[in-house]
């Protein structure tokens, strides 16, 4: 055939593919080739760290490991709030393969409506798709083995360990304690506390809140190597958590009981107090609420039954109730009144009542001769009327202001409220209208503009009988909390704080004798302790002036409340307790609240210490202000606050 | 027509190469599968390998022509096992692919390229170089249709498309002259676009593997998630990879099937830009030398024989490595000498013995 002439010849090429096309074909291979080694150039060499970081992302999951919470004792080490181990399962979403089978097995297996799951599916639809949503916190341990058993079929559900809050029951010291809830938006707005992630569980009220920082810990995380299934198989490393500190709180349990028995399903507040150092012993609001529904999943109807309840709950009212003091104000009248020298010589007939500045000031009782000496026992009012005529307002704020009225103790509890001491300036600037020497009178009496908190009434009381050193009083023992902590706590609860008023010995010691006069023979005789030196003043305030009275036709919620500030022993008191009963009708009936806790105090205090000094009568001698073992103790109290 | 002689004119270089690919492949599939229920694949793998070699030495022994002569009754009897498939085939996965037949199981679909190959070459060595009709053209379309429809059905785009390179290849080394190509083009861009539009020809999950490499972030666990967890896999791998048995997609089960579809991801993801170049350079290697081996042979079909083959390869090549790095859907292709399986490896082989074959007879004339 090679030999054969052009026929054979060009037979011969077409034998043969040309090569111009091999060399094409060969062009288009290397083409393809450089194509792919563009490809993989972009992801490996350009992209590789972009796309590290994406891998990591795919194995590595954090996850938390959360720091118990600090637990919360009595003075005497007695638990309060403990933690207890549980469950809860979340639900990732982008593990869900096929909702119509998934979701009602789930909701079988874990007892919750599938509306319900549905719902928060639907709640939570605009959050990112690999954050875990909550099913069901504390599950049981028959929930926990149906996740256990369908780990391959229900990749999705994921439990967590935490521990969580278990407080008394039945609202037991539940405003003081406070509760944990989940950081609000408000919270997370706030540049103080920047540390929080939404999601945290933080104190939401009372020493939960104010010593948040404390009690909280620091969460750690371990970082699991997992599968394309969420498969743990392995793990990289852990940051332990640190748990949160224990917090000693200065309240006794066993008054606290007596406390809360006595208020039980009365509307108002208690606080018990040592008064040589602030530390606050027992406190009581009602009504109360229970904090362990706020710290699991809140349920609507109990929000709405708080909510909807006329006497707020959630107030703490020992520190947040602003409300005229009343007759118990006239202790504060009386030392403004000696203190100035116009009280000594003061002698009024009281045939129930006076006329001033044209208008008749009623008195509940024909007293007749009254002084300074029965003033107090027996409450009078024409008395007082008279003394607040002699004072003017300034001079009677003055002295209130300096026993801390008007203004916030320093309590270390959030949202205290200062109530208010009215006076010439401060009608000037809040109604831009001049006081009228009318309005002294009432305030004499504790009634008109004046409003005060039970603590602020309790520590200015107490300051009295103490010769006046009043304590800025405290729920959590200042050595329990490091420095920088107390200066925090101290700076964000300013208030009236630790302080020495002057004050003459014979006139505050008149006072307090006239205090142990009131509950011999005075207004608070029904509330008499047999063997203990319990002295204390009684206060019945008007919540509406006669006129509204008179028009509102009367009901429980008109009438009067019930104050009473006691303490014991008469000179420098142990204790000091100050009872509010709103619409408690009359003084005599919270003395007798109060009676309960000193009587509780002293029979312990001579049970357990030996202290004596309660129960004896003191002599008439007056002696040093402050006892040099006190003056100790508050010098060692000024430098820790 | 046996010469043992010829053995010496065997491409002992090529299949160096083609061994060298085979062990990388191993490696990878017995570290993707390490910890997972397919551990040992890689066991099966090298059977399929010493099957495959056999099978090689075997075809390179028959004289191609004579392939060529009974090309038609091989056509039959592979349009006639999709028939089969069609009608008694197992269901695999959404798919009717397979014959069982005593335990083992067979892609008929696999097959069929190495039979379009060979009756490629055949009908268009029967036109001997002249200038091609559209009657030509039509047939040659029609030969490689009827099986890609069924194929087609079964339903298995990836082996499908794998059958139009042959032709291709077939109509660009038979002559195609430009203007009858730009017209085939625009015939098909038109029918095609209408076809997608319609939805008819393609089903939704296909269509939906089709369009979701151009934004896999779109959904991320839907059809994109495996193209986003190849590019994670390749991407995080780097320069250097993160070393044998160390890839966290890999072994993390992140990427989906690493020993077959997605072995070049987890190779790359393990081994690094390094080892991806590697592989890249012996299949740069491999196709050079067929190309090569296609300008020495010895006649017109024996060109067309191994440029099939090239073709086939070089459009595997592109499919699978373009669809682990994003730049091509996923279709499901294996790549040729790397995936693991029976019937990708046999085929592969059995192509080398064609090649081989071709080779060893260049001086023929």
């Amino acid at each position: 055939m090679s030999s054969s002439p052009s026929p054979d010849y060009l037979n011969d090429k077409q034998e043969k593919v040309a090569p111009g096309k091999l060399h094409a074909a060969q062009y288009i291979v290397v083409l393809v080739l450089i194509i792919l080694f563009a490809g993989l150039w972009r992801l490996q060499v350009l992209g590789a760290s972009g796309y590290r970081v994406l891998a990591e992302a795919n194995r590595i999951r954090k996850v938390p490991v959360l720091a118990p919470r600090g637990r919360l004792f009595d003075r005497e080490g007695r638990i309060l709030v403990d933690n207890y181990p549980s469950t809860s399962c979340f639900l990732l979403r982008e593990q869900v393969k096929d909702p119509t089978v998934d979701l009602p097995l789930i909701a079988a297996g874990l007892h919750i409506p599938l509306e319900q799951i549905q719902a928060t599916i639907k709640r939570y639809e605009g959050a990112p798709g690999y954050q875990p949503i909550p099913l069901k916190q504390d599950i049981t341990p028959d929930e926990q083995a149906f996740i256990e058993a369908h780990r391959n079929e229900l990749p999705e559900l994921e439990t967590l360990d935490e521990q969580r809050r278990l407080y008394p029951r039945d609202g037991f010291a539940a405003h003081l304690i406070g509760y944990v809830g989940e950081v609000s938006e408000q919270m997370l707005d706030d540049p103080k506390y920047a540390f929080y992630e939404p999601g945290d569980v933080v104190g939401r009220s009372g020493v939960e809140q104010t010593y948040d920082a404390l009690l909280r810990g620091k969460d750690g995380s371990r970082d699991l190597i997992v599968n394309s299934r969420g498969k743990e198989v392995g793990r990289l490393g852990q940051e332990l958590a640190i748990p949160g500190q224990d917090l000693k709180l200065t309240i006794d349990l066993d008054l606290q009981m007596v406390a809360e028995k006595a208020m039980e399903g009365k509307i108002g507040a208690l606080v018990a107090m040592d008064p040589h150092t602030g530390e606050i012993l027992a406190m009581v609001s009602r009504p109360t609420f229970d904090p362990n529904e706020f710290s699991t999943r809140l349920t609507r109807n109990y929000w709405n039954s708080i909510l909807t309840n006329p006497d707020h709950p959630l107030l703490n009212k020992a520190i947040q109730a602003q409300l005229a003091p009343g007759s118990t104000f006239k202790i504060i009248m009386s030392l403004a009144g000696l203190e100035e020298n116009k009280a000594q010589d003061l002698r009024v007939d009281c045939q129930g009542g006076a006329t001033f500045y044209g208008h008749f000031y009623a008195c509940d009782r024909h007293h007749g001769e009254v002084d300074i000496h029965n003033a107090i026992p027996l409450s009078c009012d024409t008395f007082y009327y008279t003394l607040a005529n002699r004072l003017g307002i300034d001079t009677i704020a003055k002295y209130a202001t300096e026993l801390g009225l008007g203004q916030r103790t320093g309590i270390d509890l959030p949202d205290e409220v200062a109530g208010t001491m009215p006076s010439t300036q401060w009608k000037l600037k809040t109604q831009h209208q001049p006081w009228y020497a009318g309005e002294t009178i009432s305030v004499g009496i504790g009634q008109g503009a004046v409003t005060v908190t039970p603590l602020q009434l309790a520590r200015a009381l107490s300051g009295v009988a103490s010769g006046g050193a009043l304590r800025r009083p405290h729920v959590v023992f200042a050595d329990e909390v490091p420095p920088e902590q107390a200066e925090a706590v101290a700076e964000t609860f300013s208030g009236s704080g630790d302080k020495t008023i002057p004050m003459r010995t014979e006139n505050w010691q008149l006072i307090t004798e006239a205090m142990a006069q009131t509950t011999l023979t005075g207004t608070a005789a029904a509330a008499h302790l047999e063997g203990i030196d319990f002295i204390g003043k009684t206060g019945t305030a008007q919540v509406m002036s006669h006129a509204a009275l008179a028009r509102s036709g009367g009901g429980h919620r008109t009438d009067p409340n019930a104050w009473f500030v006691g303490m014991a022993p008469r000179r420098n008191p142990d204790i000091v307790v100050a009872v509010l009963w709103e619409h408690g009708n009359w003084g005599n009936n919270s003395a007798k609240l109060a009676a309960q806790v000193i009587d509780a105090y002293v029979n312990k205090q001579r049970k357990l210490h030996h202290n004596v000094r309660i129960a004896a009568t003191p002599e008439p001698v007056a002696k040093p202000a402050i006892p040099p073992e006190t003056a100790k103790n508050d010098k060692s109290v000024a430098t820790n606050l | 027509m046996f010469r043992l002689s010829s053995f010496r004119d065997f491409d002992w270089p090529l299949l160096g190469m083609v061994l060298m690919l085979s062990v990388i492949s191993v490696l990878e599939i017995k570290s993707a599968t390490l910890h997972t229920r397919f551990h040992g694949f890689d066991h099966k793998q090298i059977g399929f390998l010493v099957i495959g070699l056999v099978l090689m030495f075997l075809m390179s022994l028959i004289d191609y022509h004579q392939l060529i002569d009974i090309a038609p009754y091989a056509y039959g009897v592979g349009v006639a096992s999709l028939v089969i498939v069609m009608l008694f085939g197992t269901r695999v996965l959404g798919g009717k692919r397979w014959i069982s037949f005593h335990g083992a199981h067979f892609q008929p679909s696999e097959w069929i390229k190495l039979v379009l190959i060979v009756v490629i070459a055949r009908y268009f060595w029967g036109l001997a170089g002249r200038d091609l009709t559209w009657g030509d053209i039509g047939k040659s379309f029609a030969i490689v249709c009827v099986p890609m429809a069924f194929v087609l059905k079964q339903p298995d785009l990836g082996t499908a498309l794998t059958y139009l390179p042959i032709l291709i290849c077939g109509l660009f080394l038979g002559g195609i002259r430009f203007k009858q190509a730009a017209i085939i083009l625009l015939v098909i861009g038109v029918v095609g676009g209408a076809a997608w539009k319609t939805g008819k020809v393609l089903k939704p999950y296909q269509k939906a593997r089709l369009t979701s490499f151009m934004d896999p972030d779109n959904d991320p666990r839907g059809s994109g998630y495996q193209i986003r967890q190849s590019l994670i896999a390749v991407g995080s791998g780097g320069i250097w990879g993160k070393g044998a048995n160390k890839g966290t997609q890999t072994q993390g089960d992140f990427l989906p099937i690493p020993y077959t579809d997605f072995i070049f991801a987890a190779f790359c993801e393990e081994h690094g830009f390094v080892g991806a170049m590697g592989v890249l350079l012996l299949y740069f290697l491999i196709l050079m030398r067929l190309i090569q081996n296609a300008q020495t042979a010895a006649d017109l079909p024996g060109s067309f024989l191994i440029m099939g083959v090239v073709a086939v390869m070089v459009f595997q090549i592109a499919v699978n490595i373009g669809m682990v790095v994003g730049l091509m859907p996923v279709t499901g292709i294996p790549l040729p000498l790397m995936s693991y399986g029976g019937s990708s490896i046999l085929f592969s082989f059995l192509a080398l013995g064609i090649v081989m074959n071709v080779r060893m007879r260049r001086f023929v004339n």
